[in-house]
């Protein structure tokens, strides 16, 4: 790829980009986190991007807002994680409060219903469509195609068609897949 | 129309934020994981929330923008609004916000700087690497629950059909995600899907 990979100019557009980025997820934010910090700003790889969020997803805490405070402190240390928090969550605390006074006072009217029902529609093609982009920078990945595909298959069955809690997706194919990883790292000498 | 009126102490606050920091170092994946624990102690102890407010609290995070988690601080603004007012709201979602997110951020925080220091070492390398095809699938499965959440019925099939053009169209084009969201609003607010 021509892109050159860039990083966050100040703690300014740190804050900034975080801020814009979180009003744009509805229904969540992960799928905005990929397009803009991704595909357009470029601040992280796919590969790093992946790494990062497996780290966000396992501790403690809501993933999106660790893979935030991740980006930051890694560019800008403590000051950089601080301000990726306050950059993801005081704008859009404000405004779901603000929301929450006018729902109280018009959330059943049938064009508010509507469009809630259009983005929603919108919002699960923007989380499909980052997982199909992420899912090609798998393709360097130690495990190999047949193992990534089969570990996948059976993570999305057991979340998507038998609604296991995630805990068991994490301690089953999670901890097979970095026991199958480690065996392969070995096996290539690195 | 709060259908609750409480009159909370100095000590009940300290509880309400000592409940969620307890809860931050639990919500391994998603905060979501700790909704039963969270209506177990407000709706069924503490009797601070309603049914109602507690699910409202949900449903309005994720039409918001922003992080899921925001459904927290809707938890708290509620239990300060069934006080009285809104000073106790504001207090009641800075609490339970700062609450949820702090013991989490700090062991972030130092794990991330231990990994990203030791990233070369073949433990931290196959962590990672190993977890990427699970954590990919667990997006492409969230996509298609949400998806599913619309209906299965034939006269669901606009929806449909808009989740799946979003998904080619950012799969492919770089485009400003604000164009789609707005498009999904119009379309909705006029009743075509």
């Amino acid at each position: 790829m021509p892109d050159v990979p860039t990083r966050p100019k100040s703690l300014r557009d740190l804050f900034l980009t975080l801020t814009a980025l979180a009003l744009q997820g509805f229904g969540g934010v992960l799928a905005v986190v990929q397009h803009e910090l991704v595909v357009r700003k470029r601040w992280l790889t796919q590969e790093e991007f992946i790494e990062e969020w497996a780290v966000a997803q396992v501790l403690p805490g809501p993933n999106v807002v660790n893979l935030c405070l991740i980006v930051g402190s890694r560019y800008f240390g403590w000051r950089g994680a601080l301000v990726a928090l306050a950059g993801m969550l005081c704008v859009p605390t404000l405004v779901v409060l603000v929301l929450a006074v006018l729902y109280a006072r018009y959330g059943a009217h049938p064009v508010a219903v509507g469009a809630l029902r259009g983005m929603a529609a919108v919002a699960a093609g923007l989380i499909l469509a980052a997982g199909l982009r992420l899912a090609s920078a798998l393709k360097g990945n130690p495990l190999g195609t047949l193992l990534c595909i089969a570990l996948g298959a059976v993570s999305f069955a057991g979340v998507a068609l038998f609604r296991l809690p995630l805990i068991v997706i994490l301690l089953g194919p999670g901890v097979a897949g970095c026991l199958l990883a480690y065996w392969k790292l070995g096996k290539a000498g690195r | 129309m709060s259908a609750i009126t409480l009159d909370l102490g100095w000590s009940d606050w300290l509880a309400l934020f000592g409940h969620y920091l307890a809860l931050s170092l639990m919500a391994v994946g998603a905060a979501f994981s700790t909704l039963p624990e969270m209506h177990r102690y407000l709706v069924d102890r503490q009797q601070w929330l309603t049914d109602t407010q507690f699910t409202n609290s949900i449903t309005l995070a994720q039409a918001a923008p922003g992080p899921n988690v925001l459904f927290v601080a809707l938890m708290g603004w509620n239990v300060g609004m069934n006080a009285g007012s809104y000073g106790s709201a504001l207090l009641g979602a800075f609490l339970t916000m700062t609450g949820m997110l702090l013991p989490s951020s700090v062991l972030v925080f130092f794990a991330a700087r231990w990994g990203q220091r030791n990233r070369e070492r073949r433990v931290v390398r196959a962590f990672k690497l190993g977890l990427g095809p699970v954590v990919i699938a667990l997006l492409i499965a969230t996509g298609w629950i949400m998806a599913r959440a619309q209906g299965g019925s034939v006269e669901a099939w606009p929806l449909w059909l808009l989740t799946a053009v979003t998904t080619l169209i950012v799969w492919r084009t770089r485009i400003h995600l604000l164009w789609l969201l707005g498009a999904g609003a119009l379309l909705g607010a006029l009743g075509w899907v």
